[in-house]
């Protein structure tokens, strides 16, 4: 067994051995620019771009041509939610979207704010997923844009897209729905889910970083502003020479998704499985999230009485992410956790292990066995862990907070 | 984050890891931090007739710098009296262990662990916390 053990397949994932060899032709030796219309070097190139986009069209099952190639989902996802609020800003100004979505979609509705715009941000339950009546009752007569995210990027869970969608088109609301880390993973429909924008990464299913992509509908038909000017591109809607074998990564990796992705997940979900069954037999351990609405390949676990960033620097045969990050000078746990409602205490201790198409059943026990003793070695230096077991209440301990 | 080699060795071994009991009259116990804020701190000393600290433990829940501060600290309190372990910066933590910025707040940490075990042991004995009460120590011996 190779060490260190990969367990964050949400970060990014390899690329997959198949996609590398599909693209290295694409720098080798078709390298012209998709754009040159006047020579065989640009029509080939043309023709994988075109052929990358409808194999990325067809895992969704959309039309090709509403397919935009973008850098990644960060910047699907500010293309998505600056270019809709801006085009349908004399119709309102006022956006809708969850506090744990990801930061990209975040920092971009920040950034409408100081635009003027004004933006609710979605508290979540319990169990990660969004009440659908105070989702209704957030939307607005001058409501023009809803973002909510398919699949959690640290907890996993699957939100209602089918309803939401539902609800935004009986308001005329554009729906954008950020699906980084749902390709692969979920069946996305866009022929029946009422879903007008979506956004793509290529490097959490086994493509290559740096690429991604964005889904506009044609019908009905949502108009966004560009934001990246130049050439005209990409329907005028994102400028710049695409990279020829970035998308062909893209297209080639999503065309595997599509074919494996129903044995892929079932074999995923086992070793998930595995893994939650061998750490559920420490004590003081939760899950954090809703267990069934979510994807195969997501477990993240709090360990109680132990800290986060500790647990990690005594697992490092093992590549996984913490909920804390006391790397900041504030010590803010996850904020996704908080919004669950989490104590910050749990927060601080939760790990996010994400496994997939490449992880065996021999890793995950070696991953198990490593935890299990780590546990037990950071409770005994733990003094919480001792004040636990004297039967102390740590709430009604007064903390002085720094 | 990377971190530097002696922190790595006080987190991979830690010294005088555990606990004394509380109520004994030669142990001063400091416990600082907060769970919510991601660390907390137990040092115990113990303190001879002489007032030297002949021994210490700790147990810490925190990341790896905030292990590491605690653990040498207990390391750095041994043999010294009560006086002169007040002394022990958060600075020289810092730079024995070669604290990241991000990781000071760890060896303020550690330095406010020290303090509260000390007053807690003068607390027990009736002394004064403070240095210029120094006076008063004999009465109350």
């Amino acid at each position: 067994m190779q060490l260190p053990i990969y367990l964050d397949y949400s970060a990014t994932t390899p690329v997959d051995p198949r996609v590398v060899d599909k693209m290295v032709p694409y720098l080798r030796n078709h390298f012209g620019n998709p754009a040159s219309r006047s020579h065989a070097f640009g029509w080939e190139a043309e023709k994988a771009v075109e052929d990358a986009r409808a194999q990325v069209a067809a895992l969704v099952n959309a039309d090709p041509r509403e397919i935009i190639w973008t850098s990644g989902a960060t910047e699907a996802i500010n293309l998505a939610l600056k270019g809709a609020a801006h085009f349908y800003k004399d119709k309102g100004k006022h956006l809708v979207t969850v506090k744990t979505e990801h930061k990209a979609t975040l920092d971009s509705t920040r950034e409408l704010e100081r635009e003027g715009f004004e933006v609710t941000y979605l508290d979540v339950l319990p169990n990660g997923l969004l009440d659908l009546d105070a989702f209704k009752a957030a939307l607005r007569p001058d409501t023009t844009v809803v973002s909510v995210m398919f699949v959690n990027n640290e907890i996993g869970v699957i939100q209602d897209i089918p309803t939401l969608g539902d609800i935004c088109r009986q308001r005329g609301i554009v729906f954008h729905v950020d699906a980084a880390q749902a390709t692969g993973k979920v069946v996305i429909d866009l022929q029946t889910l009422k879903v007008d924008l979506m956004s793509f990464s290529a490097h959490k299913t086994y493509g290559p970083k740096g690429v991604g992509a964005l889904y506009v509908r044609r019908k009905p038909r949502v108009r966004l502003e560009a934001q990246m000017h130049g050439g005209g591109h990409e329907r005028g809607l994102r400028s710049g020479t695409l990279p020829t074998h970035q998308i062909v990564g893209m297209g080639e990796a999503f065309r595997l998704a599509r074919l494996e992705m129903a044995t892929e997940n079932e074999r995923i979900r086992m070793l998930r499985d595995r893994l939650n069954k061998g750490l559920s037999e420490i004590e003081e351990v939760y899950v954090n999230g809703d267990m069934d609405h979510r994807v195969p390949h997501n477990l993240n676990m709090s360990f109680n009485f132990v800290e986060g960033e500790s647990l990690i620097m005594a697992i490092k045969d093992i590549a996984v992410s913490s909920g804390s990050a006391c790397t900041s000078a504030s010590l803010e746990p996850s904020y996704v956790l908080r919004a669950l409602g989490r104590s910050d205490e749990l927060a601080h201790s939760s790990i996010r292990f994400t496994v997939g198409r490449f992880t065996t059943e021999d890793e995950i026990d070696y991953a198990v066995d490593l935890i299990k003793r780590k546990v037990a070695k950071l409770r005994d230096l733990s003094p919480l862990w001792e004040m636990h077991k004297e039967g102390i209440d740590l709430n009604s301990v007064q903390w002085a907070a720094h | 984050m990377a971190y530097s080699e002696k922190v790595i060795d006080h987190y991979e071994n830690p010294r005088n890891v555990g606990s004394f009991d509380k109520s004994d009259e030669a142990i001063g116990t400091g416990m600082v931090g907060a769970p919510a804020c991601g660390d907390v701190m137990k040092l115990q000393i113990r303190v001879n007739q002489q007032g030297i600290i002949e021994d210490a433990r700790f147990k810490t829940y925190g990341c790896g710098s905030a292990i590491a501060s605690s653990s040498l600290v207990t390391e750095w309190v041994k043999g010294k009296s009560l006086d002169q372990a007040m002394t022990i910066r958060n600075t020289q933590i810092a730079e024995e262990l070669a604290l990241p910025p991000v990781k000071i707040h760890c060896s303020i940490l550690a330095e406010d662990a020290i303090k509260a075990a000390i007053t807690d042991y003068k607390q027990k004995h009736g002394l004064e916390a403070n240095a210029d009460a120094a006076a008063d120590q004999k009465v109350a011996a």
